[in-house]
């Protein structure tokens, strides 16, 4: 096992104008490591997330990543041809909206092909086997292969958009709400599928989330966002067991127990 | 004897930023070791703290001041400062815990709540099932309740799965958070007999029981935390 982090995040901050998205994040990130971001709306979690995938440039901050040569590249230097390349092949983002990871007009089995046809696999009948097992590990039957997302549930689309993301075998994931608006009974299935997939897969991921029981379940770090700074950081337990700052101790007090 | 585990001075207090910042404080002052192959035992009232301190072991709870200085990984690492990762490995490697309720996780069987440490530290999954197996069987968990998540099983049930959870592994360090609280007789002489089995293996236990028989059966030594309450010290 290497000792060196997967991702490097040193004073990042982002500004809209005068507004704050973020506003000077550090953090590292190990291989095999969930990273929960928590916070209410507007805390700045989702602005961190899109500029660590690089979807949005930082004002200011380095993030660097380990390449799988070993060296570390500056992420905001790369060009936009090698951050698209990175994107497709070594990370995935799960976004909250299925709709937007997934095309919803060609099949399921093209939405999970298309991925591996991007790095490189020309093969049918391999990239078809490929689809069917992937969907068969996010519990979608295989007669659905043909059918568009758009003839799926919501907890279905978001399990299709999960295996469209994981099978070219990224080593970190995004993840936006991952169960978010979706029906409690299929929020417990997809959370075990998700933690079960990270699990056996070794997966290093950032999971920004609202819902406290989510970043408990998968997560082992958890950093907590307020008006864009992280107010505290540690193991999920220990945020969630003794939480310190005023707003996590808010956060906490605030479930509702059944 | 090896002492892999030293506290000193150690203090905490919560502080309840909605309550207008009051502080409460928990413990302080505290300082004990626990020896390799011995059960320590963490004697006193409800409240005084017995708990808290285990917590803070755990890196469950953060530490307010004070030094827990734990073997790990032929060297020595101070668990109050120490970084989340690297709490994380002490988990994994060194300190093992038993907790007073088992946290079950949707769709997952009895059996692999009980293999995954074992999983964890790397171990091949039938092989971890296999010792999973033979420790449920010697608490006496029915086997069709096996393959089911722990989720709908009473009290003393998830307390098995818990505790087979707990000692499935090697770990050198164990802490025990009242692990036979609701067992009957027979499964409380069991965990006596693994209790046993531990100390002959070297391991360091410290442990919570209210059960008077079962302390008495396992402990070595008892640490009165009534000694450690900050009143003594300050107020």
């Amino acid at each position: 096992m290497t000792d060196e982090p997967l991702l490097r995040v040193s004073a990042l901050s982002k500004f809209y104008g005068s507004r704050v998205g973020c506003d000077n994040v550090s953090f590292d990130l190990w291989p095999g490591e969930v990273l929960a971001v928590v916070g209410e709306s507007g805390s700045g979690k989702t602005t961190l997330l899109n500029c660590l995938s690089t979807r949005l440039l930082p004002s200011s901050g380095t993030a660097s990543y380990r390449m799988r040569d070993g060296q570390f590249r500056e992420l905001y230097r790369m060009s936009e041809a090698e951050r698209r390349f990175l994107m497709r092949t070594d990370w995935g983002f799960v976004h909250q909206n299925p709709a937007d990871g997934l095309r919803m007009t060609v099949s399921a089995g093209a939405n999970v092909g298309e991925r591996l046809m991007a790095v490189g696999d020309r093969h049918y009948g391999k990239i078809r086997a490929t689809a069917v097992d992937w969907l068969s590990r996010v519990e979608i039957d295989e007669d659905r292969i043909d059918d568009e997302p758009r003839a799926f549930s919501g907890g279905m689309r978001q399990r299709l958009q999960i295996a469209r993301n994981l099978v070219t075998g990224p080593r970190l994931v995004f993840m936006d709400e991952p169960t978010g608006g979706l029906d409690v009974s299929v929020q417990a299935r997809l959370l075990d599928l998700l933690r079960g997939l990270v699990t056996d897969l070794g997966l290093a991921a950032i999971v920004v989330t609202h819902d406290l029981a989510v970043a408990r379940l998968l997560s082992q770090r958890m950093m907590v966002m307020k008006d864009g700074r992280v107010v505290e950081s540690g193991l999920t337990d220990r945020v969630l067991d003794d939480p310190r700052a005023p707003y996590t101790q808010l956060l906490v007090s605030s479930i509702l127990q059944v | 004897m090896p002492t892999p585990l030293v506290v000193s001075d150690v203090a905490k207090s919560f502080t309840m930023h909605l309550r207008d910042g009051i502080k409460l404080p928990v413990i302080s002052g505290v300082s004990f070791s626990i020896r390799a192959g011995e059960c320590t035992v963490l004697g006193g009232p409800s409240g005084a703290g017995k708990s808290s301190i285990l917590k803070m072991l755990y890196g469950n709870y953060a530490v307010d001041e004070g030094q827990i200085i734990v073997t790990h990984d032929d060297g020595l690492i101070d668990l109050a400062t120490a970084s989340p990762r690297t709490v994380l490995a002490i988990r994994r490697q060194t300190i093992g815990y038993v907790s007073q309720f088992l946290r079950t996780v949707p769709r997952v069987s009895a059996l692999d709540v009980v293999a995954e440490p074992l999983v964890e530290r790397g171990e091949d999954r039938e092989i971890a099932r296999g010792k999973a197996r033979a420790l449920l069987a010697q608490l006496n968990l029915p086997e069709r309740l096996w393959a089911l998540p722990p989720a709908t099983f009473s009290g003393g049930e998830q307390q098995r799965v818990n505790i087979a959870r707990g000692f499935i592994t090697e770990h050198p360090i164990l802490l025990l958070d009242e692990p036979t609280a609701s067992l009957d007789a027979r499964n409380r002489d069991v965990v006596i007999e693994l209790i046993a089995a531990k100390k002959a293996a070297g391991v360091a236990l410290l442990g919570i029981f209210h059960d008077h028989d079962v302390r008495e059966a396992v402990a070595d030594r008892i640490i009165d935390v009534t000694a450690f309450a900050p009143g003594k010290i300050a107020a």
